[in-house]
């Protein structure tokens, strides 16, 4: 291992839960890593990165065709906001790490890579209420373990490198099949140079009584994280993930740009749980899908606090009889920020169903963006799709837009969007203020109520810490 | 006139080449130089750009494949006479009219003009080309004033360049019309272009209806149309509009219209579409003065392979106005709709109030229907709200019908005519509202 080099840039913030809390994320260690790509994105890159990872042919044949379509593909700058032409490619490192074996103990992880752990409170958290976690830094997993009894229950939670070595049969069927290279050019960035990620494998009737975790950590300057998730719920088994995310904040631009597939089999049970803090310096372009077979059930729920820019839609492919998909998305964009964040809903089987509530709420100078697409196509029968939009204006200047497309056809289906545009009234800060708060505190209360029904569907650790972080954003907010 | 260009050349601008403009512009040497100044630069403007793309935004969901050019001609007068002596297609008549401007073909035919007090009080109802020789000032300050921006700014540059018919209207400052002005514009022979320009400018509390009816001479004849509408109420001025669509089923047709509703004004827009193989209406309303409202209604029977291509916007530019907009499409057999609506609120444009909704009835397996509902907020104090709904029949209400004798079809067009009637009835002319009903049921007879 590399000697290390500590130094410590702020003091010890207070535990919280995993990158809930801006403040608690925003420290960095500088850190020797062994490898290093460099910066820019080329072949040689590529050879580099599968080099380290002594990765199969056809992973290295794979990356290679990626690099191709990434190149190939425009940005999609003719709908999406002109910002990410700020994104200098040349620029970026697209590998780093210290290793590319996670550790199975915290007291095998480097002290610098574990205090950062340790301070974001994540090896805290496992002992408490979580069957696995994998903490990703930078490029590798430095640390990934699952508790006994699930793993003897014959679950799979590794690190998606480590399981394209040990699980490739698995990994291969599925890998790339709900998420084509050439989805999108992020997507095929992230096929590219893909490097990490959870790998999660749950066999036949199995339901997994305490949620999975993966926590993605961002340290060095001018990086790209490009995580890749494959997750894979047999016939009727149940799973809840959970993904939190951190970066210090610098004064240059860093990309974060993951890759995430979920299968859920015959009557599987997909719940997948983000919340997502990037330092606001962070473009965060993040493609997600799940494929859900017969009667199969996944949901998206998706909290978008940070970031410079984030564009994520995460969809479900609805592709057998009875399935059902629900995204619950939270967009909170303060100033320098924009939340280009909602969900995608293809019906390909008949009497699917699926439902989307996005709330947003963008303070001072932040826009949050509503995008939706819901298709259902001919030939079936008795689909259904109810979307909601919700948009809270807390300032004169704030925006907010939406931009969903609905295509149906057939007269089988029924389809409805609503969406509303609010802001908090004065009469409930007044009668709040009259009641003894400040204007803050009221505002902070009104908006927490506003996303109160869905903050509610969360766990209890994650809806406490969300709630803790509204009161953050809204403090002088106001007045 | 220029001959017919080779149906396989693959130019964007197909049969609208130079030559034609050459032509078009010999034939209007009685027309002031300005004028023709303007339609040059118009073409210009036309000629540059390209058609559509498949990515462009604006164009999304659209069959951008259908817009091919090639084929049309500017009809020859010596043509019109025959071409219209079969008559056959129907329009919204049946009520009392102040006075009645039709074109055929790009060219005037005789109307009903207006009495002799509405003259008296400063009332201008002309063709545009009277009206731009004669109130040139009036015309220039408003023709193409508000640029077209929803996507079509091509096809606009066209209409501009290649225009010779179509309605001047002026109604003074607190003059009132009691029954509504009608325009009709016909287009006659296969391959025929017309671009009907309509321009309509009300001063301060004026008020006036105006009715135009687009529609083919013989349903088997496919043209190419390109309308332009520019509505301009003045403050305080009630302005209602209502375009009935019903070319061929073979004609590609594109209406671009733009609306600017002044301080206190109100205007209120109704266009149905039945008719055109391809047909797509811009439709945009400009709120710039506090009070001003706008509301904007559509009606759609999408029938056969017909597309029906709707975008909208609602820009919402100072503080205090308001916007309404209820767009209903029937989907039947393997038609196809596309709304796209979008309500903008610029800065500082607090105390708005939009709504925007599209409903879709899909009566068939094959029918689909598209929604782009969109909102742009940049204001805090607004009330704005859309929705967008596709879906079916409700089988008990047709359970009901066929339980008290009625078939099946009847009882189908029954529900359609209910999912009208809410956006029928805020027209509070009842006749004329009793004419589109007639019109709509044209539709459903075969």
């Amino acid at each position: 291992m590399a000697d290390t080099d500590i130094l410590e840039t702020q003091t010890a913030a207070t535990s919280s839960v995993a990158g809930i809390d801006q403040s608690v994320g925003d420290f960095k260690y500088d850190v020797k890593y062994d490898f290093d790509a460099g910066t820019g994105l080329s072949e040689r890159t590529i050879h580099y990165i599968s080099e380290v990872k002594k990765e199969a042919p056809w992973i290295h044949e794979f990356r290679l065709n990626a690099l191709k379509t990434f190149l190939a593909k425009p940005l999609p700058t003719h709908w999406a906001t002109r910002d990410l032409e700020n994104i200098n490619f040349d620029k970026i490192r697209y590998y780093l790490s210290q290793g590319t074996k996670p550790k199975r103990s915290w007291d095998e992880v480097p002290a610098d890579i574990k205090k950062t752990f340790e301070r974001l409170g994540i090896p805290e958290q496992e002992r408490k209420f979580l069957a696995g976690v994998e903490a990703q830094f930078d490029s590798e997993a430095a640390y990934s373990n699952i508790k006994e009894v699930v793993a003897k229950q014959g679950v799979i939670f590794l690190n998606s490198s480590e399981a394209l070595r040990t699980h490739p049969e698995i990994f291969r069927r599925w890998f790339g099949k709900v998420i084509p290279t050439g989805d999108n050019k992020f997507s095929a960035l992230n096929s590219a140079v893909f490097s990490g990620g959870s790998f999660i494998y749950v066999p036949p009737g199995v339901k997994v009584a305490h949620p999975l975790q993966a926590y993605f950590r961002i340290n060095a300057e001018n990086f790209g994280q490009f995580e890749r998730t494959l997750i894979i719920v047999d016939e009727g088994s149940e799973v809840t993930y959970m993904e939190g995310c951190t970066a210090p904040k610098f004064s240059t631009t860093t990309l974060h740009s993951a890759v995430v597939e979920l299968v859920a089999l015959k009557g599987a049970k997909i719940q997948y749980i983000t919340v997502q803090n990037w330092a606001p310096n962070v473009f965060n372009l993040v493609t997600k899908r799940g494929l859900a077979h017969e009667e199969a059930e996944i949901k998206w729920i998706d909290c978008n606090i940070g970031s410079r820019l984030t564009i994520k839609y995460p969809g479900v492919v609805l592709r057998g009889r009875k399935s059902r998909g629900e995204v619950i998305s939270i967009a909170l964009a303060n100033d320098g920020q924009h939340q280009d964040t909602g969900a995608k809903m293809v019906h390909a089987a008949d009497e699917t169903t699926s439902t989307i509530v996005a709330k947003s709420i963008s303070v001072g100078q932040g826009r949050s963006t509503y995008r939706g697409l819901v298709h259902i196509p001919r030939h079936l029968k008795g689909c259904k799709n109810n979307t909601e939009c919700d948009a809270l204006l807390i300032n004169t200047n704030s925006r907010t837009d939406t931009y969903p497309a609905i295509t149906v056809r057939g007269q089988q289906h029924a389809a409805q969007h609503e969406a509303s545009v609010s802001k908090v009234s004065e009469e409930m800060i007044f009668y709040m203020q009259s009641r003894g708060l400040t204007e803050a505190q009221a505002m902070s209360l009104a908006v927490n109520g506003f996303v109160n029904d869905l903050v509610r569907q969360f766990p209890m650790e994650y809806s406490v810490e969300l709630k803790r972080l509204i009161d953050l954003e809204m403090e002088g907010s106001v007045g | 006139m220029s001959a017919l260009p080779d149906i396989q050349t693959a130019a964007p601008n197909g049969a609208f080449t130079s030559e034609m403009l050459a032509a078009h512009l010999a034939a209007l040497g009685h027309l002031p130089k300005w004028w023709l100044d303007l339609k040059r630069e118009a073409w210009n403007r036309f000629a540059a750009l390209p058609l559509p793309q498949r990515t462009n935004e604006l164009w999304r969901f659209s069959n951008v494949t259908g817009l091919k050019l090639d084929g049309y001609t500017l009809p020859a007068l010596a043509d019109l006479k025959s071409q219209i002596s079969n008559f056959k297609s129907p329009s919204a008549g049946a009520f009392p009219q102040a006075a009645t401007l039709a074109f055929a073909n790009n060219r005037a035919l005789p109307g009903e003009a207006l009495p002799a007090d509405l003259r008296e009080e400063g009332v201008i109802f002309e063709p545009i080309e009277t009206a731009l020789a004669g109130h040139a000032d009036l015309f220039r300050q408003h023709f193409m004033a508000q640029p077209v921006n929803l996507g079509s700014e091509k096809f606009a540059a066209l209409n501009a360049a290649l225009t010779t018919s179509g309605a001047f209207l002026y109604v003074p400052r607190d003059v009132e019309l009691a029954q509504p002005l009608v325009v009709t514009h016909v287009l006659a022979g296969a391959g025929s272009a017309v671009f009907p320009h309509t321009l309509v400018i009300l001063g301060d509390n004026a008020r006036a209806t105006l009715v135009e009816n687009f529609l083919s001479a013989d349903p088997a004849e496919a043209g190419f149309v390109t309308g332009v509408n520019d509505l301009y109420a003045g403050p305080g001025a009630q302005l209602t509009y209502v375009g009935t669509q019903n070319w061929s089923p073979g004609t590609l047709a594109f209406q671009l219209n733009s609306t600017v509703v002044q301080r206190d004004a109100r205007v209120l827009s109704l266009n149905l579409h039945l008719g055109g193989r391809q047909s797509r209406h811009e439709s945009h309303s400009r709120l710039q003065g506090p009070g001003a409202y706008s509301e904007m209604l559509a009606l759609t029977v999408a029938q056969g392979a017909q597309e029906f291509d709707q975008r909208t916007l609602q820009s919402h530019q100072v503080p205090n106005t308001g916007s309404n907009l209820l767009y209903k499409n029937v989907l039947l057999d393997q038609a196809r709709t596309i709304f796209s609506g979008l309500i903008i609120v610029d800065p500082d444009a607090q105390k708005t109030d939009a709504y925007q909704s599209n409903r879709n009835l899909l009566l068939s397996d094959e029918a689909e229907a598209n929604s782009l509902p969109g909102l742009e907020i940049q204001a805090n104090d607004v009330r704005c709200t859309h929705g967008a709904t596709s879906g079916h029949v409700d089988e008990e209400q047709m359970f009901y019908l066929k339980s008290r004798g009625i078939t099946a079809a009847v009882a189908r067009e029954l529900l359609v005519f209910g999912f009208f009637e809410e956006v029928l009835n805020k027209l509070e002319n009842e006749q004329l509202h009793a004419a589109l009903r007639d019109l709509i049921q044209t539709k459903f007879t075969h």
